[in-house]
């Protein structure tokens, strides 16, 4: 090994390599990640079947043998990972120990988990970008130091406490949400969960938009602006706006990965019957393939995501294309 | 968990006046109350972690697990400030005692990934190549992971409730940041005029790395781990919250809240102790970060 590395071509690739490029690393990521997943929850204690049979029930030998079979369980772990992915390349996401397709499973949670996960994404655009703004915009006075405890606070306080405090005082005492479930539909029963399961990513988007703003308001060009003597508000949103947002956009991308697989903690408080619901049940019953199925999609959307977000990045500040 | 405002990107500088930067480094951050006040809840909380007995004996009942049913449930009386819990156990006594594995999980996995972090970025940075690649991967599949599913997927598996399973979760799904800022660091120390000059009075690769490298590199990981303690110790909160956590008989905030869950509109003194108690920890630990950030790194203000 050289002990200072190798000093790296520093030219900038086409945007179409790039593409390729990327999309190419993200390959023995997804694999690496799947098989962890895999491994991990084959090797949950006890075992599968017996949990199926009900823990107590003596069934006979003959089934044990074929329900075996079936599931693949005596191949060895990387056979058993093979075949799996075989059948995920087909679309084929296997069947759970209760002989539900995993597919359908996904296929009924899903549409939950995308409709919070996108509630909450709006809320946390709509309300955490004008807060920056706001506070950037009156730096150091009452709106600024609003902004700024109550984003700490929030970072301060955990996620579920929120839930909880929010389920209590909205939901029982003024009941003006429904307490928990989903049975009115969108938007009201998704409004309180997206709330606080957003309100860690709007504290965070006000604080970068905030910080993002007072940064290039202090720029040489926007001073240059206010020279010529734009009128203030054009130099605001003209200028400094779209330049401040690179940051916030960037770290939106990521975030809305973020909030799909985080919504586990949400959906357990308020009983929304979506994706992170349905893992937490199938491990509670050892259900294996459900696990699995519902983790590698979870993995797999956030990679494509984040994959998109780098791209995208790519495409709006070029500087990041040099390899 | 991670707070993408508190990304450091402060480039290390040289400095000469080492001793003295950092004495004057802890006299800034003293002179603030935004951080005197948090590191002494922070102090102080220590010490009940460390010796919780006499705390909790303040009113006469410090015995967490001296329970007696009869006063399940019960509101405050006196020497029971809090009240009882559902067990019938001294709510405040159980509450006092509810510090010690926050704390402990909040101070191990946070030095844990430092150390970790440390040397991973250090190797990788340094000698780059095949090691840093590997490593590179590793991360990412890390990245690919959402925390809370992960957590809760490995937690399951390992089947046990122990303070070691949890802090282990989550000093796993920790360094990978870590080690990222701290090699990103290394690589911009290690060719400063400098380390090269004593490459050239024939200072070994080690003595380059942990002598001349790291006092340089290690002040944005640093600023990282103190406003991660917080985040760690809610993150214990919530997988304990969840039931994937520590477990009774463990005494912890987490279980406390947990239980109170289903018992809150009779009783909501249950949920209200130890939700402060986590709340004011976890405050006082993310406040003596961003001063720590804001005296190290005061560009990110």
């Amino acid at each position: 090994m050289r002990p200072f590395g190798r000093t790296r071509p520093t030219e900038k690739l086409p945007m179409g390599r790039y593409v390729l490029k990327r999309t190419l690393l993200m390959i023995p990521v997804a694999v690496g990640a799947t098989f962890l997943i895999f491994a991990v929850v084959f090797a949950l204690p006890g075992d599968p079947i017996t949990a199926l049979a009900g823990g107590q029930h003596v069934i006979a030998p003959s089934v044990v043998d074929a329900l075996r079979e079936r599931y693949h369980l005596n191949d060895p772990l990387p056979l058993q990972y093979v075949k799996y992915v075989g059948g995920l390349l087909h679309g084929d996401l296997g069947e759970d120990f209760n002989g539900r397709a995993v597919s359908s499973i996904i296929a009924q949670a899903w549409p939950t988990t995308a409709k919070l996960a996108l509630t909450a994404f709006v809320i946390e655009v709509a309300v955490g970008i004008p807060l920056g703004i706001w506070a950037g915009l009156r730096r150091g006075r009452m709106v600024d130091a609003g902004v700024l405890a109550g984003t700490t606070l929030v970072f301060a306080v955990p996620i579920f406490v929120i839930g909880y405090t929010f389920q209590i005082l909205f939901g029982i005492n003024l009941g003006w949400f429904p307490v928990a479930g989903v049975s009115d539909g969108w938007p009201v029963s998704y409004l309180l969960p997206a709330l606080v399961l957003g309100l860690f990513g709007l504290a965070t988007t006000a604080r970068l938009t905030r910080t993002s703003l007072v940064e290039t308001l202090s720029a040489g060009y926007v001073r240059t602006a206010l020279a010529k003597g734009l009128p203030r508000r054009r130099i605001i949103v003209k200028h400094a706006l779209r330049n401040s947002l690179i940051p916030v956009v960037t770290y939106l991308g990521i975030e809305f990965g973020g909030l799909l697989g985080g919504a586990v903690l949400i959906e357990g408080i308020f009983n929304i019957p979506g994706m992170g619901f349905e893992i937490f049940n199938a491990i509670k019953q050892q259900n294996g393939p459900a696990v699995v199925g519902i983790s590698t999609l979870l993995v797999l959307i956030f990679l494509v995501v984040n994959l998109l977000v780098d791209l995208l990045y790519g495409l709006l500040d070029p500087r990041i294309r040099h390899v | 968990m991670s707070d993408p405002t508190s990304v450091v990107t402060g480039t290390p500088q040289v400095s000469d006046d080492r001793p003295a930067r950092r004495r004057s480094v802890l006299r800034d951050l003293l002179r603030r109350p935004g951080f005197s006040i948090p590191a002494a809840v922070v102090a102080l909380l220590a010490v009940i972690a460390a010796f919780p007995a006499p705390f909790a004996g303040l009113f006469g009942h410090g015995d967490p697990t001296a329970c007696d049913l009869t006063h399940s449930g019960m509101p405050a009386a006196s020497g029971h400030p809090f009240g009882f819990d559902i067990q019938g156990c001294d709510l405040y006594a159980q509450v006092i005692y509810g510090a010690r594995p926050s704390m402990t999980i909040g101070i191990v996995v946070t030095a844990a990934t430092l150390v970790l972090s440390i040397t991973f970025g250090l190797l990788t940075g340094y000698y780059g190549g095949l090691l840093d690649t590997i490593f590179g991967r590793v991360i990412d599949v890390f990245y690919g992971f959402p925390f809370m599913v992960a957590a809760i997927v490995i937690l399951t598996a390992l089947g046990s409730h122990s303070i070691w399973a949890v802090s282990g979760t989550l000093i796993a799904f920790s360094w990978p940041t870590m080690t990222r800022v701290m090699r990103g660091s290394v690589i911009a120390t290690k060719n400063l005029e400098y380390v090269r000059a004593a490459r050239a009075l024939g200072a070994s690769n080690t003595r380059i790395m942990v002598r001349h490298i790291m006092p340089n590199a290690v002040s944005p990981v640093l600023v990282l781990a103190s406003l991660m303690v917080g985040g760690v110790i809610a993150g214990e909160a919530s997988l304990t919250y969840l039931g994937v956590g520590l477990r009774a008989p463990s005494i912890s905030w987490g279980i406390q809240l947990n239980t109170a869950q289903s018992y809150f509109l009779s009783n909501p003194s249950l949920l209200v102790y130890p939700a402060v108690f986590l709340c004011v920890t976890v405050l006082s630990f993310v406040l003596v970060g961003d001063a720590v950030r804001d005296v190290i790194d005061p560009k990110t203000r």
